[in-house]
């Protein structure tokens, strides 16, 4: 792959003698070379670690959309100029991220896209800003990540408070659209910063709705077993559970729910790791009912986003969240640079912060990004219904009706 | 070797890399070097107890944990001066580590219980930073930017660099003072033979809580600057099991119970890891994966050459004087 | 919270869980017992041991079958480990072998990453739901599978190092070293046949984990400091000791749990190792150091 061996052979360079680092330091930053050369954009993602599946899903995303502006003749206002992906692992580690981001501005890049999880995204974002790098967040979803008055730092997907705000307006129109059978809820999380930030938000925010929450279950990830959590939840035996955890943990439940034949009248997740994950649909097509899901995904009307997720399942690989978000974060970018018609960073940030880019396949709408947050950022509820997953709201773009409650 | 030539080289050395920013090097480098050199100050720490002290630890991330949050929380929480809370910092942390100290050592734990029990009690710490909302919750804490000499934040990464290493020299200083000392003398001799040293009247309870609430102080100290560095800090950051293993990893491969042992090895152990990277960036995991390859095979061919190095270094700069009081043997 | 029917589900499912941390910890304190070293690869090679069986199940081969094949492929593996990678690479010192385990868990779990990246699979087999109906609780039939196995496996167990002659020199080879050799055992034999026995009780409960949970290339991390836990609690180099203790950590962990919830709960099982280190160190069954 043409982006290993030049990442490879500069950092040999890099390696060979200290004057060599020195001297690539001071050497002319490549973006201040002619036009028609390559852009070099920093892809940042932990694609080893704990976080290696979802890393390496985003780089998959952000790989499919360099090649496919490269393919469509590049940056049209440079003269053609490709892409070229500078690629960083994150390890999975804050640490990592910022070294991997002292890399790429090493290699010249003219902005990076990724991160994923919101430690490495808030370490991340703060060194690429001591060199106004223009730095788009993928994932995180910690609020704090464009809280922090950075100029250089853009999320295009929706955080905690927007992510939770539509569960809870989803979840009461649900209920009242079914005649509100559910009353009382019982809350599963993993005990990490997305699970505890999310309850938090929760707790504070259901009783307003009028739910009853007769309990808040957390959890570690890893866990090795999750039989008491389903104990605790049948010994309350909630209407509504509102699990949000990571993959292995929600298959773990969900199996052993089936197993316990606990069934509430509906489990409604948020941004849970395996509920809109093919993978858990196909492999555990019973614990997957009905289950729904409140997280990202992509635009189902979007003709580019049904090709691309075509072109990831004949790669033998599951379509997720966050490849269609990356893929859709280096479009962002890459309409940015072609309206600046310059690789400079202030240009490329001013460029981010005007931007009304709708040619992403996010449902999204026309981006606008204020103090860094894309306002039209927001997330999608999905029921598993048979052996694929479904969009039940918005109704926009609707491909199937909720079932709630679930059958008996 | 007499007192110049034994704190002289330390200087020497320390002079010659706080040279390192002056030479212009990339801010990938001077990143590289702060991280390294965070990791060599932690694995002091660990030097002193384990190298030394023969007191193997697994869980020193209780105290580079205990320095991180300590600082980060007198920070964020009660506004305290950002120099003030480093030094406050540091002293929980020996304060910690003499805890840890007194109920282990009271019961008598050496060796592999030893290890395991720091093993545990990091464990410990770490979850109840996850779970109590006074330790940030499982977000952890961030510290607000706001770049001021004042408020221990700098624009340049070079003033991090040199702060790190001016920690490391005193640290190597003070190492230097203890092997020539009598405390040092009976640090060794309770490795060595603790029962001989008790029966020569050493009291091994206080000598061992002494070395560890040191330990504790310097690897708290790595702590403090990496959330300064860093701006944040939560449970795994702070508590993890990867400060632990690269605590003892750097002074292992360094050279244990050596002064220079630890930044030896934090070096070594940071150009091992650049050059699996570059040999194999491409696929993900593949240059972890040689990493741990190489670990083995330096441990298998390179142990007795990385020692023997530093020990033909030693011998030659010793040369023409009389044999150390205290010989740091392995 | 308190309802008996409760508390007896959650007894019951400390006790399957367990006995597979049981079976995880015993070669580990076997490995400690005899060859006095802290295995840091432990848990990769419960790794490497769930894919295993995990291609395995891929190629047709029923996990409680492949049990058959892996345990012995396994037990090869350990004993070449130790004898061919480990014990010349460490030159015999202590600190050396907790660094060549350290980097042989780096390596097994970065290859594993590499060559099968790091999705969560898992396998399902047509018992895997089946369950065993009390009344008042429905027990997993794999996980009591798991556990019958788990005791039947310690049984062996002790029954291999209290009745037959690679057993005693197992143990003699613990208990005194040098005198073993000079009795003509040939020790570093010994130290492998030990490292294999280890091997193979993880592959066995590689397959019986497989049906009730995943394989991704960190799964056999979850599982290593619960073992420490138990080793440490059963006493370092009692195969009695872990097994009873592996037992007796599920069952807490489970209770602990319950009342605490399971991420404060995890804190019940080390403030336990603490306390054990602390006032009983041998731990249960272990001699007195």
């Amino acid at each position: 792959m043409r982006t290993g061996i030049t990442t490879t052979l500069t950092r040999r360079n890099l390696l060979a003698t200290t004057a060599g680092a020195a001297a690539a330091s001071l050497a002319m930053p490549s973006y201040l070379r002619a036009q028609g050369a390559s852009i070099k954009v920093g892809i940042l993602q932990p694609v080893t670690g704990a976080l290696a599946f979802d890393g390496q899903q985003g780089q998959l995303g952000a790989e499919l959309a360099v090649k496919a502006v490269n393919d469509t003749g590049g940056i049209k206002s440079l003269g053609g100029a490709k892409l070229e992906i500078v690629m960083g692992d994150a390890r999975s580690t804050p640490d990592g991220g910022t070294s991997e981001v002292e890399h790429m501005q090493n290699e010249g890049v003219a902005a990076i896209v990724g991160g994923f999880a919101s430690p490495i995204c808030l370490a991340a974002t703060q060194a690429a800003a001591r060199y106004d790098l223009p730095y788009i967040v993928d994932v995180g979803v910690t609020d704090q990540i464009v809280q922090r008055g950075l100029k250089n730092t853009f999320r295009f997907a929706p955080g905690f408070g927007i992510v939770s705000t539509t569960a809870l307006d989803n979840l009461v129109k649900l209920n009242d659209a079914a005649g509100k059978p559910a009353k009382t809820v019982v809350l599963v999380h993993e005990d990490g910063l997305f699970g505890s930030g999310l309850a938090k938000l929760l707790q504070a925010e259901l009783p307003k709705r009028g739910f009853e929450i007769l309990d808040t279950i957390a959890h570690p990830t890893p866990a090795r077993d999750m039989s008491n959590v389903a104990l605790q939840i049948r010994a309350k035996n909630p209407d509504l559970l509102i699990p949000s955890s990571y993959y292995g943990e929600f298959v773990l439940l969900a199996r052993t729910m089936q197993q316990q034949r606990i069934k509430p009248k509906g489990v409604y997740c948020v941004l849970n790791g395996a509920a809109s994950n093919f993978r858990f649909v196909k492999e555990f097509p019973d614990a997957a009912q009905n289950v729904m899901d409140c997280n990202h995904w992509y635009d189902p009307r979007k003709e580019a986003a049904v090709a691309l997720r075509k072109q990831v399942e004949a790669q033998g690989k599951f379509f997720t969240y966050n490849t269609a978000l990356n893929y859709s974060c280096v479009l962002l970018l890459a309409d940015a640079i072609e309206r600046a018609a310059s690789a400079d960073r202030a240009k490329i940030t001013a460029a981010l912060a005007s931007s009304t880019f709708a040619g992403h396949i996010m449902p999204y709408g026309p981006t606008k990004f204020v103090d860094g947050q894309n306002q039209g950022a927001g997330p999608v509820n999905l029921q598993v219904q048979g052996s694929d997953i479904k969009v039940i709201f918005p109704d926009a773009f609707a491909d199937g009706k909720p079932i709630f409650p679930v059958p008996a | 070797m007499s007192a110049a030539r034994a704190y002289g080289l330390i200087i020497g050395v320390v002079a010659l890399f706080a040279l390192v920013p002056l030479a212009g090097p990339s801010n990938t480098l001077l990143n590289g070097m702060v991280l390294a050199l965070l990791i060599a100050l932690a694995g002091s720490g660990w030097n002193l107890l384990g190298g030394y002290g023969g007191l193997f630890s697994f869980g020193h991330a209780a105290f580079f944990g205990t320095g991180a949050y300590a600082s980060a929380i007198l920070q964020s929480r009660y506004g305290v001066n950002a120099w003030a809370a480093f030094a406050v910092a540091i002293a929980i942390g020996a304060v910690v580590g003499w805890v840890i100290g007194f109920l282990s050592f009271r019961s008598g734990l050496r060796g592999s219980y030893f290890a395991l029990v720091t093993l545990a009690f990091a464990e410990v710490f770490r979850i109840i930073a996850n779970a109590s909302p006074f330790f940030g919750g499982a977000p952890g804490i961030l510290l607000k930017l706001d770049i001021r000499p004042a408020n221990f934040q700098f624009e340049s990464r070079a003033i991090y660099y040199w702060i790190a290493l001016a920690l490391v020299g005193l640290t190597m200083l003070v190492m230097r003072a203890i092997e020539r000392s009598r405390l040092g003398a009976y640090i060794v001799a309770i490795r060595e033979n603790e029962n001989a040293a008790k029966a020569l009247g050493v009291n091994s309870l206080a000598v061992k809580l002494k070395a560890i609430a040191l330990s504790a102080a310097i690897t708290a100290a790595a702590g403090a600057l990496y959330v300064q560095y860093f701006l944040l800090v939560n449970a795994d950051l702070g508590f993890g099991t990867w400060i632990s293993i690269d605590a003892l990893l750097a002074p292992i491969i360094g050279g244990l119970g050596t002064v220079f042992g630890p930044l030896l090895g934090a070096l070594l152990l940071h150009e091992l890891g650049e050059l699996t990277r570059a040999i194999a960036g491409g696929v993900p995991g593949i240059d972890t994966a040689l990493f741990g390859a190489l670990l083995i095979l330096v441990i298998a061919f390179a142990r007795d050459g990385v020692q023997g190095v530093i020990g033909r270094l030693f011998a030659r700069m010793t040369r023409k004087t009389a044999p150390p009081a205290i010989e740091a043997v392995s | 919270m308190l309802a008996p029917d409760i508390l007896l589900s959650a007894v019951l499912n400390g006790l399957l869980t367990g006995a597979v941390y049981a079976l995880v910890a015993v070669g580990l304190t076997l490995v400690y017992g005899v060859l006095h070293i802290i295995n840091f690869a432990h848990g990769a090679i419960l790794s490497v041991a769930m894919f295993a069986a995990y291609f395995a199940w891929m190629a047709g081969l029923d996990p409680y079958l492949a049990m058959l094949v892996l345990a012995p492929a396994f037990y090869a593996l350990g004993y070449a480990l130790q004898r061919f990678v480990i014990s010349p690479a460490s030159h015999g010192e202590d600190q050396n072998v907790l660094l060549v385990t350290l980097g042989l868990s780096i390596l097994i779990e970065n290859a594993l990453n590499a060559a099968f990246h790091s999705d969560t699979r898992s396998i399902d087999v047509a018992y895997g739901l089946d369950t065993i109906d009390l009344g008042f609780t429905f027990l997993p039939l794999p996980r009591v599978i798991a556990f019958a196995v788990a005791c039947a496996v310690g049984l062996a167990l002790w029954y291999l190092l209290t009745r037959t002659d690679t057993g005693k020199a197992i143990r003699a080879v613990a208990k005194e070293t040098y005198g073993a050799s000079l009795m003509g055992i040939d020790v570093a034999h010994i130290y492998a046949v030990t490292f294999g026995l280890g091997a193979a009780c993880l592959a066995i409960a590689a397959c019986l984990l497989l049906p009730s949970y995943y394989v991704n290339p960190r799964v056999g991390e979850a599982y290593v400091l619960v073992a420490f836990t138990i080793v440490v609690f059963g006493g370092m180099g009692s195969v009695p000791g872990a097994l009873i203790g592996g037992l007796a950590i599920g069952v807490i962990e489970s209770l602990t749990g319950l009342f605490f919830g399971d991420s404060l709960g995890q804190l019940g099982i080390f403030l336990i190792f603490i306390l054990v280190l602390l006032l009983r160190p041998t731990g249960l069954f272990g001699a007195r150091a």
